[in-house]
Protein backbone atom coordinates (compact mmCIF):
# COMPACT_ATOMS: atom_id res chain seq x y z
CA UNK A 1 0.00 0.00 0.00
CA UNK A 2 1.50 3.42 -1.37
CA UNK A 3 0.79 6.45 0.24
CA UNK A 4 1.58 9.82 -1.66
CA UNK A 5 0.78 13.67 -1.62
CA UNK A 6 -0.59 14.96 -4.61
CA UNK A 7 0.04 18.70 -5.08
CA UNK A 8 -2.72 20.67 -6.88
CA UNK A 9 -2.12 24.36 -5.30
CA UNK A 10 -5.21 25.05 -7.71
CA UNK A 11 -8.42 27.55 -6.51
CA UNK A 12 -11.53 26.10 -5.38
CA UNK A 13 -13.55 28.31 -7.56
CA UNK A 14 -11.63 28.05 -10.39
CA UNK A 15 -14.32 27.19 -13.00
CA UNK A 16 -15.58 30.75 -11.70
CA UNK A 17 -13.03 32.34 -11.94
CA UNK A 18 -12.10 31.19 -15.44
CA UNK A 19 -15.25 31.81 -16.51
CA UNK A 20 -15.69 35.92 -15.04
CA UNK A 21 -11.95 36.14 -16.57
CA UNK A 22 -13.74 35.85 -19.82
CA UNK A 23 -16.88 37.71 -19.32
CA UNK A 24 -14.45 40.32 -18.22
CA UNK A 25 -12.57 39.95 -21.25
CA UNK A 26 -15.97 40.45 -23.00
CA UNK A 27 -17.20 43.24 -21.36
CA UNK A 28 -13.89 45.21 -22.13
CA UNK A 29 -14.04 44.67 -25.51
CA UNK A 30 -17.85 45.88 -26.00
CA UNK A 31 -16.65 48.76 -24.44
CA UNK A 32 -19.51 48.45 -21.46
CA UNK A 33 -19.29 49.23 -17.15
CA UNK A 34 -20.25 46.08 -15.35
CA UNK A 35 -21.32 46.65 -12.20
CA UNK A 36 -21.84 44.36 -9.13
CA UNK A 37 -24.49 45.42 -6.72
CA UNK A 38 -24.27 43.99 -3.03
CA UNK A 39 -26.04 44.46 -0.10
CA UNK A 40 -28.26 42.52 3.04
CA UNK A 41 -31.70 41.97 2.35
CA UNK A 42 -33.97 44.97 2.42
CA UNK A 43 -30.78 47.64 1.86
CA UNK A 44 -32.46 49.30 -0.64
CA UNK A 45 -30.84 48.03 -4.37
CA UNK A 46 -33.77 47.11 -6.11
CA UNK A 47 -35.22 51.44 -5.57
CA UNK A 48 -31.83 52.99 -5.86
CA UNK A 49 -30.97 50.56 -9.17
CA UNK A 50 -34.33 51.78 -10.14
CA UNK A 51 -32.90 55.42 -9.94
CA UNK A 52 -29.76 54.63 -11.20
CA UNK A 53 -31.39 53.15 -14.33
CA UNK A 54 -33.83 56.01 -15.04
CA UNK A 55 -31.60 58.83 -14.10
CA UNK A 56 -28.63 57.34 -16.81
CA UNK A 57 -31.55 56.69 -19.31
CA UNK A 58 -32.58 60.26 -19.43
CA UNK A 59 -29.12 61.46 -19.49
CA UNK A 60 -29.57 59.24 -22.71
CA UNK A 61 -26.81 56.43 -21.43
CA UNK A 62 -27.66 52.81 -22.74
CA UNK A 63 -28.02 50.89 -19.70
CA UNK A 64 -29.59 46.98 -19.02
CA UNK A 65 -29.43 45.11 -15.71
CA UNK A 66 -29.42 41.46 -14.07
CA UNK A 67 -31.03 40.55 -10.79
CA UNK A 68 -30.57 38.13 -9.07
CA UNK A 69 -33.34 36.33 -6.55
CA UNK A 70 -33.44 33.40 -4.81
CA UNK A 71 -37.49 33.10 -6.52
CA UNK A 72 -39.88 35.83 -7.55
CA UNK A 73 -39.46 38.25 -10.67
CA UNK A 74 -40.69 40.93 -9.06
CA UNK A 75 -37.45 42.88 -9.23
CA UNK A 76 -37.11 42.18 -12.75
CA UNK A 77 -40.50 43.92 -13.30
CA UNK A 78 -39.90 46.89 -11.12
CA UNK A 79 -37.00 47.53 -12.84
CA UNK A 80 -37.97 47.34 -16.02
CA UNK A 81 -40.44 50.32 -15.30
CA UNK A 82 -37.41 52.16 -16.13
CA UNK A 83 -37.74 51.40 -19.89
CA UNK A 84 -34.15 49.36 -19.74
CA UNK A 85 -33.73 45.64 -20.96
CA UNK A 86 -33.79 43.72 -17.21
CA UNK A 87 -33.72 39.80 -16.94
CA UNK A 88 -34.75 38.22 -13.93
CA UNK A 89 -31.67 35.38 -12.73
CA UNK A 90 -33.53 32.66 -10.11
CA UNK A 91 -30.97 30.90 -8.17
CA UNK A 92 -33.64 28.58 -6.43
CA UNK A 93 -32.25 28.80 -2.82
CA UNK A 94 -28.31 29.56 -4.07
CA UNK A 95 -27.35 32.31 -1.68
CA UNK A 96 -25.40 34.24 -4.68
CA UNK A 97 -24.64 34.87 -8.15
CA UNK A 98 -22.30 32.88 -10.26
CA UNK A 99 -20.31 34.14 -13.09
CA UNK A 100 -21.79 30.89 -14.71
CA UNK A 101 -25.79 32.46 -14.41
CA UNK A 102 -24.72 35.89 -15.20
CA UNK A 103 -23.01 34.30 -18.50
CA UNK A 104 -26.39 32.64 -19.72
CA UNK A 105 -28.74 35.23 -19.05
CA UNK A 106 -26.59 37.79 -21.56
CA UNK A 107 -27.27 35.55 -24.17
CA UNK A 108 -28.82 37.73 -27.29
CA UNK A 109 -27.90 40.60 -25.73
CA UNK A 110 -25.33 42.82 -28.21
CA UNK A 111 -23.46 44.01 -25.15
CA UNK A 112 -21.57 46.64 -27.63
CA UNK A 113 -25.10 48.85 -27.58
CA UNK A 114 -24.75 48.93 -24.02
CA UNK A 115 -22.99 51.48 -21.54
CA UNK A 116 -23.43 50.34 -18.45
CA UNK A 117 -24.82 46.65 -17.05
CA UNK A 118 -25.75 46.39 -13.39
CA UNK A 119 -26.26 43.16 -11.78
CA UNK A 120 -28.30 42.94 -8.62
CA UNK A 121 -26.84 40.14 -6.17
CA UNK A 122 -28.76 38.35 -4.29
CA UNK A 123 -29.38 40.12 -0.84
CA UNK A 124 -26.58 38.62 1.37
CA UNK A 125 -23.32 39.80 2.67
CA UNK A 126 -21.30 36.56 2.87
CA UNK A 127 -21.20 34.47 -0.40
CA UNK A 128 -21.61 36.72 -3.36
CA UNK A 129 -18.05 38.12 -1.78
CA UNK A 130 -15.96 35.32 -3.39
CA UNK A 131 -17.69 34.77 -6.57
CA UNK A 132 -16.57 37.18 -9.33
CA UNK A 133 -19.31 37.90 -11.66
CA UNK A 134 -16.38 39.57 -14.56
CA UNK A 135 -17.58 42.88 -12.73
CA UNK A 136 -15.14 46.00 -13.01
CA UNK A 137 -16.82 47.49 -9.82
CA UNK A 138 -18.00 46.13 -7.28
CA UNK A 139 -20.69 48.17 -5.11
CA UNK A 140 -21.02 47.15 -1.34
CA UNK A 141 -24.54 48.88 0.36
CA UNK A 142 -25.86 49.82 3.58
CA UNK A 143 -28.66 51.70 4.56
CA UNK A 144 -29.02 54.26 7.48
CA UNK A 145 -31.50 51.66 8.74
CA UNK A 146 -29.01 49.21 9.06
CA UNK A 147 -26.02 48.99 12.19
CA UNK A 148 -23.04 51.64 11.43
CA UNK A 149 -20.52 48.79 12.72
CA UNK A 150 -22.49 46.20 9.41
CA UNK A 151 -18.79 46.75 8.00
CA UNK A 152 -16.85 45.60 10.39
CA UNK A 153 -19.30 42.52 10.86
CA UNK A 154 -18.81 41.95 7.16
CA UNK A 155 -15.40 42.98 6.09
CA UNK A 156 -14.62 40.61 3.67
CA UNK A 157 -17.42 42.27 1.38
CA UNK A 158 -16.62 46.23 2.14
CA UNK A 159 -12.99 44.85 1.99
CA UNK A 160 -13.31 43.68 -1.57
CA UNK A 161 -15.86 46.57 -2.66
CA UNK A 162 -14.55 49.44 -4.99
CA UNK A 163 -17.55 51.76 -4.03
CA UNK A 164 -19.71 52.17 -1.03
CA UNK A 165 -23.26 53.49 -0.96
CA UNK A 166 -24.85 54.38 2.07
CA UNK A 167 -28.80 54.25 1.18
CA UNK A 168 -32.12 56.25 2.46
CA UNK A 169 -30.54 59.03 3.70
CA UNK A 170 -33.52 60.53 4.03
CA UNK A 171 -34.29 58.18 6.81
CA UNK A 172 -30.83 59.27 9.18
CA UNK A 173 -32.28 61.26 11.32
CA UNK A 174 -35.37 59.62 12.78
CA UNK A 175 -33.09 55.92 12.73
CA UNK A 176 -30.42 57.75 14.81
CA UNK A 177 -27.87 57.16 12.32
CA UNK A 178 -24.46 58.16 13.60
CA UNK A 179 -22.88 58.86 10.35
CA UNK A 180 -19.01 59.79 11.21
CA UNK A 181 -18.86 56.01 12.64
CA UNK A 182 -20.71 54.60 9.45
CA UNK A 183 -17.88 56.11 7.58
CA UNK A 184 -14.90 55.74 9.84
CA UNK A 185 -16.27 51.84 9.90
CA UNK A 186 -16.63 51.57 5.86
CA UNK A 187 -12.60 53.50 5.84
CA UNK A 188 -11.14 50.97 8.75
CA UNK A 189 -12.33 48.27 6.72
CA UNK A 190 -11.76 49.86 2.99
CA UNK A 191 -8.97 52.80 3.21
CA UNK A 192 -9.69 54.91 0.54
CA UNK A 193 -13.09 53.36 -1.14
CA UNK A 194 -15.06 55.99 -2.61
CA UNK A 195 -18.16 56.74 -0.31
CA UNK A 196 -21.88 57.97 -1.59
CA UNK A 197 -24.65 59.04 0.08
CA UNK A 198 -27.89 58.47 -1.49
CA UNK A 199 -31.50 58.96 -1.45
CA UNK A 200 -33.08 57.24 -4.14
CA UNK A 201 -36.26 58.48 -3.38
CA UNK A 202 -35.37 62.40 -2.84
CA UNK A 203 -32.59 62.09 -5.66
CA UNK A 204 -30.15 63.15 -2.61
CA UNK A 205 -26.69 62.47 -3.82
CA UNK A 206 -27.53 60.90 -6.83
CA UNK A 207 -25.52 63.52 -9.50
CA UNK A 208 -21.86 62.47 -7.68
CA UNK A 209 -23.09 59.01 -8.23
CA UNK A 210 -23.96 59.27 -11.78
CA UNK A 211 -20.86 61.71 -12.21
CA UNK A 212 -18.55 59.17 -10.75
CA UNK A 213 -20.66 56.34 -13.28
CA UNK A 214 -19.77 58.47 -16.09
CA UNK A 215 -16.33 58.80 -14.54
CA UNK A 216 -15.52 55.26 -15.07
CA UNK A 217 -16.34 54.37 -18.16
CA UNK A 218 -14.04 52.97 -20.72
CA UNK B 1 -24.05 29.60 3.52
CA UNK B 2 -22.03 28.95 0.64
CA UNK B 3 -20.07 26.46 1.77
CA UNK B 4 -21.63 23.16 0.44
CA UNK B 5 -21.20 25.22 -2.97
CA UNK B 6 -17.30 25.17 -1.84
CA UNK B 7 -16.71 21.73 -0.73
CA UNK B 8 -18.61 20.73 -4.06
CA UNK B 9 -15.87 22.61 -6.00
CA UNK B 10 -13.46 20.85 -4.02
CA UNK B 11 -14.65 17.28 -4.60
CA UNK B 12 -15.42 17.75 -7.70
CA UNK B 13 -11.91 18.89 -8.61
CA UNK B 14 -9.83 16.01 -6.51
CA UNK B 15 -12.25 13.61 -8.21
CA UNK B 16 -10.60 14.97 -11.68
CA UNK B 17 -7.28 14.71 -10.16
CA UNK B 18 -8.12 11.13 -9.06
CA UNK B 19 -8.59 10.12 -13.29
CA UNK B 20 -4.99 9.96 -13.01
CA UNK B 21 -4.48 7.23 -10.18
CA UNK B 22 -7.24 4.85 -11.17
CA UNK B 23 -7.98 2.77 -8.22
CA UNK B 24 -6.68 5.65 -5.58
CA UNK B 25 -8.31 6.63 -2.29
CA UNK B 26 -8.36 10.30 -0.88
CA UNK B 27 -7.01 10.06 2.61
CA UNK B 28 -6.13 13.48 2.80
CA UNK B 29 -7.90 16.96 1.59
CA UNK B 30 -5.72 19.86 2.40
CA UNK B 31 -7.29 23.63 1.92
CA UNK B 32 -5.71 26.77 2.33
CA UNK B 33 -7.69 29.36 3.18
CA UNK B 34 -7.38 33.22 3.54
CA UNK B 35 -8.81 34.90 6.82
CA UNK B 36 -11.02 37.22 4.26
CA UNK B 37 -12.32 34.11 2.15
CA UNK B 38 -15.55 34.67 4.04
CA UNK B 39 -15.52 30.98 4.71
CA UNK B 40 -16.66 29.17 7.80
CA UNK B 41 -14.87 26.24 8.82
CA UNK B 42 -17.49 24.45 11.38
CA UNK B 43 -19.76 24.58 8.21
CA UNK B 44 -16.83 23.34 5.37
CA UNK B 45 -16.41 20.32 7.85
CA UNK B 46 -20.25 19.60 8.13
CA UNK B 47 -20.66 19.76 4.56
CA UNK B 48 -17.45 17.60 3.61
CA UNK B 49 -19.34 14.89 4.92
CA UNK B 50 -22.45 15.04 3.05
CA UNK B 51 -20.55 16.04 -0.48
CA UNK B 52 -18.07 13.53 -0.04
CA UNK B 53 -20.61 10.40 0.37
CA UNK B 54 -20.29 7.74 -2.26
CA UNK B 55 -17.61 9.74 -3.49
CA UNK B 56 -13.94 8.13 -3.47
CA UNK B 57 -13.45 11.01 -0.89
CA UNK B 58 -16.05 9.36 1.56
CA UNK B 59 -14.40 8.69 5.18
CA UNK B 60 -11.34 11.28 4.14
CA UNK B 61 -10.20 13.88 6.52
CA UNK B 62 -10.23 17.83 5.63
CA UNK B 63 -7.55 19.51 7.19
CA UNK B 64 -8.24 23.61 6.70
CA UNK B 65 -5.29 25.72 7.27
CA UNK B 66 -6.24 29.79 7.79
CA UNK B 67 -3.88 32.14 6.20
CA UNK B 68 -3.70 35.36 7.92
CA UNK B 69 -4.32 38.51 5.97
CA UNK B 70 -1.10 40.13 5.00
CA UNK B 71 -1.17 43.70 3.32
CA UNK B 72 1.59 45.98 1.95
CA UNK B 73 2.52 49.47 3.57
CA UNK B 74 3.68 51.94 1.68
CA UNK B 75 4.93 53.83 4.52
CA UNK B 76 7.10 51.23 5.73
CA UNK B 77 7.46 49.73 2.43
CA UNK B 78 7.10 45.95 3.84
CA UNK B 79 4.42 43.29 3.65
CA UNK B 80 2.93 42.88 6.87
CA UNK B 81 0.22 40.83 8.75
CA UNK B 82 -2.32 42.06 9.96
CA UNK B 83 -3.75 40.68 13.56
CA UNK B 84 -7.24 40.62 12.65
CA UNK B 85 -10.13 41.32 10.26
CA UNK B 86 -11.43 44.51 12.17
CA UNK B 87 -8.65 47.33 11.27
CA UNK B 88 -6.99 47.54 7.93
CA UNK B 89 -4.48 49.67 9.08
CA UNK B 90 -0.52 49.01 9.23
CA UNK B 91 0.02 46.92 12.81
CA UNK B 92 3.76 49.17 12.56
CA UNK B 93 2.82 52.44 11.87
CA UNK B 94 -1.16 52.48 11.48
CA UNK B 95 -0.95 53.84 8.03
CA UNK B 96 -4.23 52.61 6.60
CA UNK B 97 -3.33 49.71 4.21
CA UNK B 98 -4.97 49.00 0.88
CA UNK B 99 -2.91 47.03 -0.74
CA UNK B 100 -3.87 42.70 -0.35
CA UNK B 101 -0.94 40.36 -0.52
CA UNK B 102 -2.82 37.89 0.95
CA UNK B 103 -5.92 36.64 2.68
CA UNK B 104 -8.66 35.88 0.12
CA UNK B 105 -7.58 32.54 -0.91
CA UNK B 106 -9.71 30.04 -1.31
CA UNK B 107 -7.43 26.98 -2.53
CA UNK B 108 -6.99 22.80 -2.64
CA UNK B 109 -3.28 22.87 -1.58
CA UNK B 110 -2.73 18.52 -1.90
CA UNK B 111 -4.57 15.37 -1.33
CA UNK B 112 -3.04 12.78 0.04
CA UNK B 113 -4.17 9.23 -1.81
CA UNK B 114 -3.46 5.22 -1.30
CA UNK B 115 -2.54 4.22 -4.17
CA UNK B 116 -3.88 0.24 -4.32
CA UNK B 117 -2.04 -0.45 -7.85
CA UNK B 118 1.29 0.77 -6.33
CA UNK B 119 1.01 -2.41 -3.68
CA UNK B 120 0.11 -4.50 -6.31
CA UNK B 121 3.01 -4.04 -8.46
CA UNK B 122 5.35 -3.62 -5.51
Amino acid sequence: MTTRIVELRQGILKKNDELARDLRGRFTTAGVLVLNLVSSPGTGKTTFLERTLRDLREGGARVAALVGDLETDNDARRLAASGAPVRQINTHGICHLEAEMVSKHLDGWQLADLDYLFIENVGNLVCPSSYDLGERIRVALLSVTEGEDKPLKYPTLFNSADAAIITKIDLAEPCGFDRETALHNIHEIRPGIKIFEVSAKSGAGMAGWLQYLREQRP
Amino acid sequence: MHELSIVSSVVDQVIETLNAYPGARVKEVRLRLGALSAVIEDSLQFCYGIAAEGTPLEGSVLIVKVLPIIMHCDSCNADVELPGVQSFRCPQCDTPVSDLRQGRELEIESIEIEDEEETVKS
